[in-house]
Protein backbone atom coordinates (compact mmCIF):
# COMPACT_ATOMS: atom_id res chain seq x y z
CA UNK A 1 0.00 0.00 0.00
CA UNK A 2 2.77 2.32 0.76
CA UNK A 3 3.66 1.90 -3.05
CA UNK A 4 2.06 4.39 -4.61
CA UNK A 5 0.88 7.37 -2.86
CA UNK A 6 -0.44 8.38 -6.02
CA UNK A 7 -2.82 11.12 -3.83
CA UNK A 8 -4.17 13.57 -6.29
CA UNK A 9 -3.16 16.52 -4.16
CA UNK A 10 -3.29 19.11 -7.16
CA UNK A 11 0.34 19.62 -6.97
CA UNK A 12 0.32 22.06 -3.79
CA UNK A 13 2.35 23.96 -5.80
CA UNK A 14 0.23 26.78 -7.75
CA UNK A 15 2.97 27.43 -9.42
CA UNK A 16 2.06 27.49 -13.49
CA UNK A 17 1.21 24.05 -14.54
CA UNK A 18 -2.21 24.41 -15.84
CA UNK A 19 -2.11 20.41 -15.73
CA UNK A 20 -2.70 18.27 -12.68
CA UNK A 21 0.59 16.84 -11.66
CA UNK A 22 0.81 13.25 -10.55
CA UNK A 23 2.37 12.97 -6.83
CA UNK A 24 4.86 9.69 -5.78
CA UNK A 25 6.95 9.62 -3.11
CA UNK A 26 10.36 7.93 -1.95
CA UNK A 27 11.84 7.29 1.12
CA UNK A 28 15.81 7.09 1.56
CA UNK A 29 17.14 5.29 4.40
CA UNK A 30 20.15 4.06 5.06
CA UNK A 31 21.65 5.16 2.07
CA UNK A 32 18.81 3.14 0.18
CA UNK A 33 15.49 4.22 -1.98
CA UNK A 34 12.29 2.92 -0.92
CA UNK A 35 10.96 1.93 -3.35
CA UNK A 36 14.09 1.55 -5.21
CA UNK A 37 11.10 1.03 -8.48
CA UNK A 38 8.53 3.78 -9.35
CA UNK A 39 5.61 3.09 -11.97
CA UNK A 40 4.50 5.87 -13.30
CA UNK A 41 2.79 7.52 -16.07
CA UNK A 42 4.11 8.49 -18.97
CA UNK A 43 3.22 11.76 -20.73
CA UNK A 44 2.02 13.77 -17.68
CA UNK A 45 3.45 16.03 -15.25
CA UNK A 46 4.67 14.06 -12.42
CA UNK A 47 5.93 15.07 -8.92
CA UNK A 48 8.30 13.03 -6.75
CA UNK A 49 8.65 13.76 -3.00
CA UNK A 50 11.91 12.49 -1.68
CA UNK A 51 12.37 12.05 2.19
CA UNK A 52 15.67 11.65 3.77
CA UNK A 53 15.32 9.88 6.76
CA UNK A 54 18.90 9.42 7.04
CA UNK A 55 20.68 12.30 9.38
CA UNK A 56 22.69 13.42 6.50
CA UNK A 57 22.35 14.67 3.22
CA UNK A 58 22.02 13.31 -0.04
CA UNK A 59 22.30 14.61 -3.54
CA UNK A 60 19.03 13.16 -5.68
CA UNK A 61 19.96 13.33 -9.12
CA UNK A 62 19.26 11.56 -12.09
CA UNK A 63 20.53 12.22 -15.69
CA UNK A 64 18.24 10.43 -17.61
CA UNK A 65 15.11 12.87 -16.15
CA UNK A 66 17.53 16.13 -15.24
CA UNK A 67 17.52 16.07 -11.96
CA UNK A 68 19.67 17.67 -9.29
CA UNK A 69 18.69 18.13 -5.99
CA UNK A 70 20.33 18.68 -1.99
CA UNK A 71 18.10 16.80 0.33
CA UNK A 72 19.22 17.50 4.02
CA UNK A 73 19.02 14.97 6.44
CA UNK A 74 15.72 14.61 7.41
CA UNK A 75 13.78 16.69 4.76
CA UNK A 76 11.61 16.12 2.22
CA UNK A 77 12.23 17.60 -1.07
CA UNK A 78 9.79 18.28 -4.02
CA UNK A 79 10.99 17.27 -7.68
CA UNK A 80 8.96 18.30 -10.66
CA UNK A 81 9.87 16.18 -13.49
CA UNK A 82 8.44 16.89 -16.85
CA UNK A 83 6.23 14.61 -19.02
CA UNK A 84 8.33 11.32 -19.52
CA UNK A 85 7.74 9.22 -22.66
CA UNK A 86 7.16 5.53 -21.87
CA UNK A 87 10.61 4.16 -20.44
CA UNK A 88 13.04 3.35 -17.52
CA UNK A 89 14.59 6.58 -16.06
CA UNK A 90 17.31 6.14 -13.55
CA UNK A 91 17.96 8.22 -10.75
CA UNK A 92 20.89 7.92 -8.07
CA UNK A 93 22.14 9.77 -4.57
CA UNK A 94 24.66 11.36 -5.63
CA UNK A 95 26.63 11.14 -2.21
CA UNK A 96 26.20 7.26 -2.06
CA UNK A 97 26.60 6.03 -5.36
CA UNK A 98 27.38 2.46 -5.10
CA UNK A 99 24.16 1.87 -2.76
CA UNK A 100 21.45 5.00 -3.63
CA UNK A 101 20.10 3.68 -6.84
CA UNK A 102 16.59 3.42 -8.14
CA UNK A 103 14.23 4.30 -11.41
CA UNK A 104 11.03 5.05 -12.31
CA UNK A 105 9.19 3.14 -15.01
CA UNK A 106 7.01 5.52 -17.02
CA UNK A 107 3.78 3.46 -18.95
CA UNK B 1 38.58 7.83 -0.59
CA UNK B 2 38.43 7.42 -4.13
CA UNK B 3 33.92 8.26 -3.66
CA UNK B 4 35.61 10.92 -1.80
CA UNK B 5 38.00 12.41 -4.77
CA UNK B 6 35.85 11.96 -7.36
CA UNK B 7 32.99 13.87 -6.22
CA UNK B 8 35.11 16.90 -4.47
CA UNK B 9 36.88 16.79 -8.43
CA UNK B 10 33.84 16.77 -10.19
CA UNK B 11 32.63 19.72 -8.37
CA UNK B 12 35.82 21.76 -8.04
CA UNK B 13 36.46 21.31 -11.63
CA UNK B 14 33.64 23.00 -12.74
CA UNK B 15 34.45 26.44 -10.61
CA UNK B 16 37.82 25.80 -11.18
CA UNK B 17 37.89 25.90 -14.99
CA UNK B 18 35.75 29.50 -14.14
CA UNK B 19 38.80 30.89 -11.93
CA UNK B 20 40.79 29.59 -14.82
CA UNK B 21 39.05 31.73 -17.42
CA UNK B 22 38.79 34.69 -15.56
CA UNK B 23 42.49 34.97 -14.46
CA UNK B 24 43.42 34.94 -18.34
CA UNK B 25 40.83 37.21 -18.95
CA UNK B 26 42.23 39.54 -16.57
CA UNK B 27 45.88 38.93 -17.02
CA UNK B 28 47.69 42.20 -16.82
CA UNK B 29 44.89 44.15 -14.95
CA UNK B 30 46.64 45.16 -11.15
CA UNK B 31 44.58 44.15 -8.87
CA UNK B 32 43.15 40.86 -10.05
CA UNK B 33 44.78 38.42 -7.31
CA UNK B 34 43.40 40.18 -4.58
CA UNK B 35 39.54 40.20 -7.03
CA UNK B 36 40.06 36.86 -7.72
CA UNK B 37 40.76 35.84 -4.06
CA UNK B 38 37.88 37.96 -2.58
CA UNK B 39 35.34 36.03 -4.72
CA UNK B 40 36.91 32.52 -3.63
CA UNK B 41 37.07 33.42 -0.46
CA UNK B 42 33.58 34.76 -0.32
CA UNK B 43 32.36 31.95 -2.43
CA UNK B 44 33.58 29.36 0.20
CA UNK B 45 31.95 31.60 3.22
CA UNK B 46 28.46 31.37 0.70
CA UNK B 47 28.88 28.09 -0.18
CA UNK B 48 29.35 27.22 3.80
CA UNK B 49 26.03 29.27 4.58
CA UNK B 50 23.94 28.08 2.00
CA UNK B 51 25.22 24.07 3.11
CA UNK B 52 23.90 25.12 7.19
CA UNK B 53 20.69 26.40 5.71
CA UNK B 54 20.27 23.67 3.29
CA UNK B 55 16.87 22.80 4.71
CA UNK B 56 15.41 26.15 5.21
CA UNK B 57 16.48 27.11 1.45
CA UNK B 58 14.94 23.85 -0.27
CA UNK B 59 11.35 24.08 2.12
CA UNK B 60 11.38 28.00 0.43
CA UNK B 61 9.21 28.93 -1.88
CA UNK B 62 7.12 25.29 -2.20
CA UNK B 63 10.31 23.28 -1.97
CA UNK B 64 11.20 25.01 -5.24
CA UNK B 65 13.98 27.03 -2.77
CA UNK B 66 16.95 25.35 -4.19
CA UNK B 67 16.11 25.98 -7.95
CA UNK B 68 15.05 29.55 -7.39
CA UNK B 69 18.66 30.29 -5.38
CA UNK B 70 20.48 28.71 -8.01
CA UNK B 71 18.57 30.39 -10.97
CA UNK B 72 19.03 34.09 -9.52
CA UNK B 73 22.78 33.32 -8.54
CA UNK B 74 23.36 32.47 -11.98
CA UNK B 75 21.56 35.31 -13.65
CA UNK B 76 23.54 37.43 -11.26
CA UNK B 77 26.56 35.60 -12.98
CA UNK B 78 25.66 36.17 -16.58
CA UNK B 79 24.76 40.07 -15.81
CA UNK B 80 27.94 40.25 -14.27
CA UNK B 81 29.73 38.72 -16.92
CA UNK B 82 28.05 40.30 -19.89
CA UNK B 83 28.62 44.34 -18.45
CA UNK B 84 32.41 42.94 -17.77
CA UNK B 85 32.57 41.90 -21.68
CA UNK B 86 30.61 44.82 -23.12
CA UNK B 87 32.87 47.15 -21.03
CA UNK B 88 36.30 45.53 -21.58
CA UNK B 89 35.36 45.97 -25.41
CA UNK B 90 34.77 49.78 -24.86
CA UNK B 91 37.81 49.98 -22.75
CA UNK B 92 40.31 46.99 -23.24
CA UNK B 93 42.31 49.00 -26.12
CA UNK B 94 42.51 52.29 -23.13
CA UNK B 95 43.36 49.69 -20.39
CA UNK B 96 45.90 48.20 -22.69
CA UNK B 97 47.94 51.60 -23.47
CA UNK B 98 47.32 52.97 -19.98
CA UNK B 99 49.16 50.11 -18.18
CA UNK B 100 52.14 50.37 -20.71
CA UNK B 101 52.44 53.61 -18.57
CA UNK B 102 54.02 53.14 -15.41
CA UNK B 103 51.92 53.86 -12.25
CA UNK B 104 48.99 54.38 -14.62
CA UNK B 105 45.40 54.91 -13.14
CA UNK B 106 44.71 51.62 -11.47
CA UNK B 107 41.09 51.85 -11.21
CA UNK B 108 40.63 51.88 -14.71
CA UNK B 109 40.56 48.01 -14.82
CA UNK B 110 38.70 47.59 -11.21
CA UNK B 111 35.50 47.89 -12.69
CA UNK B 112 35.16 44.43 -14.62
CA UNK B 113 37.23 43.24 -11.87
CA UNK B 114 34.62 43.58 -9.54
CA UNK B 115 31.86 41.92 -11.76
CA UNK B 116 34.84 38.68 -12.51
CA UNK B 117 34.57 38.57 -8.42
CA UNK B 118 31.47 38.21 -8.79
CA UNK B 119 31.39 35.39 -10.93
CA UNK B 120 34.13 33.16 -9.22
CA UNK B 121 32.07 34.00 -6.06
CA UNK B 122 28.91 32.12 -7.60
CA UNK B 123 30.82 29.46 -8.72
CA UNK B 124 32.65 28.49 -6.10
CA UNK B 125 29.70 29.31 -4.02
CA UNK B 126 27.22 26.74 -6.11
CA UNK B 127 29.86 24.23 -6.30
CA UNK B 128 30.88 24.55 -2.93
CA UNK B 129 28.08 24.37 -1.07
CA UNK B 130 27.59 20.41 -2.31
CA UNK B 131 30.98 19.95 -1.39
CA UNK B 132 30.22 21.26 2.57
CA UNK B 133 27.14 19.17 2.76
CA UNK B 134 29.02 15.81 1.17
CA UNK B 135 32.29 16.52 3.55
CA UNK B 136 29.55 16.94 6.49
CA UNK B 137 27.86 14.11 6.20
CA UNK B 138 31.15 11.77 6.25
CA UNK B 139 32.58 13.81 9.39
CA UNK B 140 28.98 13.41 11.34
CA UNK B 141 28.93 9.37 10.51
CA UNK B 142 32.18 9.50 10.81
CA UNK B 143 33.13 6.65 8.97
CA UNK B 144 37.01 6.11 8.34
CA UNK B 145 36.64 10.07 8.26
CA UNK B 146 40.51 10.13 7.57
CA UNK B 147 40.83 8.55 4.31
CA UNK B 148 37.32 10.06 3.02
CA UNK B 149 38.78 13.88 4.07
CA UNK B 150 42.45 12.56 2.33
CA UNK B 151 39.98 11.78 -0.77
CA UNK B 152 38.29 15.14 -0.52
CA UNK B 153 41.92 17.22 -0.28
CA UNK B 154 43.22 14.97 -3.49
CA UNK B 155 39.98 15.98 -5.06
CA UNK B 156 40.42 19.92 -3.70
CA UNK B 157 44.25 20.07 -5.46
CA UNK B 158 42.72 17.84 -8.56
CA UNK B 159 40.76 20.97 -9.29
CA UNK B 160 42.97 22.99 -8.46
CA UNK B 161 45.39 22.12 -11.31
CA UNK B 162 42.45 22.45 -13.72
CA UNK B 163 42.68 25.75 -12.90
CA UNK B 164 46.12 25.81 -13.84
CA UNK B 165 46.22 24.39 -16.31
CA UNK B 166 43.44 26.10 -18.26
CA UNK B 167 44.84 29.13 -16.93
CA UNK B 168 48.36 28.48 -18.42
CA UNK B 169 46.53 27.06 -21.48
CA UNK B 170 45.01 29.97 -22.58
CA UNK B 171 48.17 32.76 -21.41
CA UNK B 172 50.16 30.45 -23.62
CA UNK B 173 48.17 31.95 -26.63
CA UNK B 174 50.02 34.97 -28.19
CA UNK B 175 48.85 38.03 -26.81
CA UNK B 176 47.35 39.85 -29.34
CA UNK B 177 44.53 36.94 -29.26
CA UNK B 178 44.07 36.56 -25.64
CA UNK B 179 41.53 38.88 -25.51
CA UNK B 180 39.52 37.85 -28.05
CA UNK B 181 39.72 34.02 -27.01
CA UNK B 182 38.85 35.26 -23.24
CA UNK B 183 35.87 37.36 -24.09
CA UNK B 184 34.52 34.50 -26.56
CA UNK B 185 35.14 31.83 -23.53
CA UNK B 186 33.04 34.49 -21.03
CA UNK B 187 30.22 34.82 -23.45
CA UNK B 188 30.06 31.22 -23.85
CA UNK B 189 29.97 30.86 -20.02
CA UNK B 190 27.52 33.69 -19.84
CA UNK B 191 25.14 31.61 -22.18
CA UNK B 192 25.83 27.89 -21.02
CA UNK B 193 25.07 29.86 -17.02
CA UNK B 194 21.63 31.76 -18.54
CA UNK B 195 20.51 27.97 -19.97
CA UNK B 196 21.53 26.64 -16.70
CA UNK B 197 19.30 29.45 -14.89
CA UNK B 198 16.23 28.28 -17.16
CA UNK B 199 16.89 24.63 -16.74
CA UNK B 200 16.23 25.65 -12.69
CA UNK B 201 13.17 27.52 -13.23
CA UNK B 202 11.99 24.89 -15.34
CA UNK B 203 12.48 22.55 -12.74
CA UNK B 204 10.89 24.71 -10.22
CA UNK B 205 8.00 24.73 -12.13
CA UNK B 206 8.34 28.46 -12.87
CA UNK B 207 8.91 28.53 -16.30
CA UNK B 208 6.92 26.13 -18.44
CA UNK B 209 7.07 27.77 -22.18
CA UNK B 210 8.91 25.62 -24.32
CA UNK B 211 9.76 22.57 -21.78
CA UNK B 212 10.32 19.73 -24.49
CA UNK B 213 13.36 18.26 -25.02
CA UNK B 214 14.95 18.99 -28.82
CA UNK B 215 17.23 16.14 -28.82
CA UNK B 216 19.36 13.65 -26.68
CA UNK B 217 22.72 13.45 -26.95
CA UNK B 218 23.63 11.45 -23.95
CA UNK B 219 24.75 8.84 -25.95
CA UNK B 220 27.47 10.75 -27.56
CA UNK B 221 28.46 12.48 -24.67
CA UNK B 222 25.97 12.38 -21.36
CA UNK B 223 26.31 15.54 -19.24
CA UNK B 224 27.68 13.15 -16.62
CA UNK B 225 31.13 12.44 -17.89
CA UNK B 226 34.06 14.77 -17.17
CA UNK B 227 34.58 15.63 -20.47
CA UNK B 228 30.29 16.22 -20.81
CA UNK B 229 30.97 18.43 -17.43
CA UNK B 230 34.03 20.13 -18.72
CA UNK B 231 31.93 21.20 -21.91
CA UNK B 232 28.47 22.01 -19.31
CA UNK B 233 30.82 24.19 -17.72
CA UNK B 234 32.92 25.79 -20.62
CA UNK B 235 30.24 26.24 -23.78
CA UNK B 236 27.12 25.40 -21.73
CA UNK B 237 26.49 21.18 -23.63
CA UNK B 238 23.56 19.66 -22.08
CA UNK B 239 22.54 16.49 -23.24
CA UNK B 240 18.61 17.14 -23.36
CA UNK B 241 18.54 20.70 -23.56
CA UNK B 242 14.60 22.04 -23.95
CA UNK B 243 13.33 24.68 -26.40
CA UNK B 244 14.10 27.27 -24.11
CA UNK B 245 17.27 26.74 -23.07
CA UNK B 246 18.79 26.66 -26.64
CA UNK B 247 16.85 29.75 -27.27
CA UNK B 248 17.99 31.49 -24.07
CA UNK B 249 21.47 30.19 -25.01
CA UNK B 250 21.41 31.33 -28.38
CA UNK B 251 19.54 35.36 -27.14
CA UNK B 252 22.37 35.68 -24.27
CA UNK B 253 25.29 34.96 -26.99
CA UNK B 254 23.40 37.58 -29.46
CA UNK B 255 22.69 40.18 -27.10
CA UNK B 256 26.48 39.64 -25.87
CA UNK B 257 27.82 39.97 -29.15
CA UNK B 258 25.53 43.02 -30.08
CA UNK B 259 26.24 45.32 -27.05
CA UNK B 260 30.27 44.86 -27.98
CA UNK B 261 29.86 44.93 -31.86
CA UNK B 262 27.65 48.88 -30.65
CA UNK B 263 29.62 49.92 -27.77
CA UNK B 264 33.07 49.29 -30.11
CA UNK B 265 31.58 50.81 -33.53
CA UNK B 266 32.93 54.63 -33.97
CA UNK B 267 30.21 56.70 -33.04
CA UNK B 268 29.67 60.05 -33.37
CA UNK B 269 29.20 62.55 -30.04
CA UNK B 270 29.83 59.77 -27.81
CA UNK B 271 29.19 60.32 -24.10
CA UNK B 272 31.83 61.10 -22.12
CA UNK B 273 32.89 58.44 -19.15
Amino acid sequence: MRLLLALSLPAVVGLASPVRADDFSLTIKDHRFEPSELQVPAGKDLTLKVTNSDPTAEEFESNDFDAEKVIPGGQTAVIKIAPLDPGRYEFFGEYHEDSAKGALVAK
Amino acid sequence: MLGALIIVFREVIEAGLVVGIVLAATRGIVGRGWWVSLGITAGVLGASIVAAFAGAISNAFAGSGQELLNATVLIVAVISLTWHNVWMAEHGREIVAELRQVGDDVSAGRRPLTALAVVVFVAVMREGSEIVLFLYGIVVTGTSMGSLLLGGVLGLLGGAAMTALSYFGLIALPTRYIFSVTSILLALLAAGMAAQAIHFLQAAGVVTALQTRLWDSSWLLPDSSIVGRMLHVLVGYTDKPTGLQLLTYLTTLATIAALMWWVRSPRQAKPAH
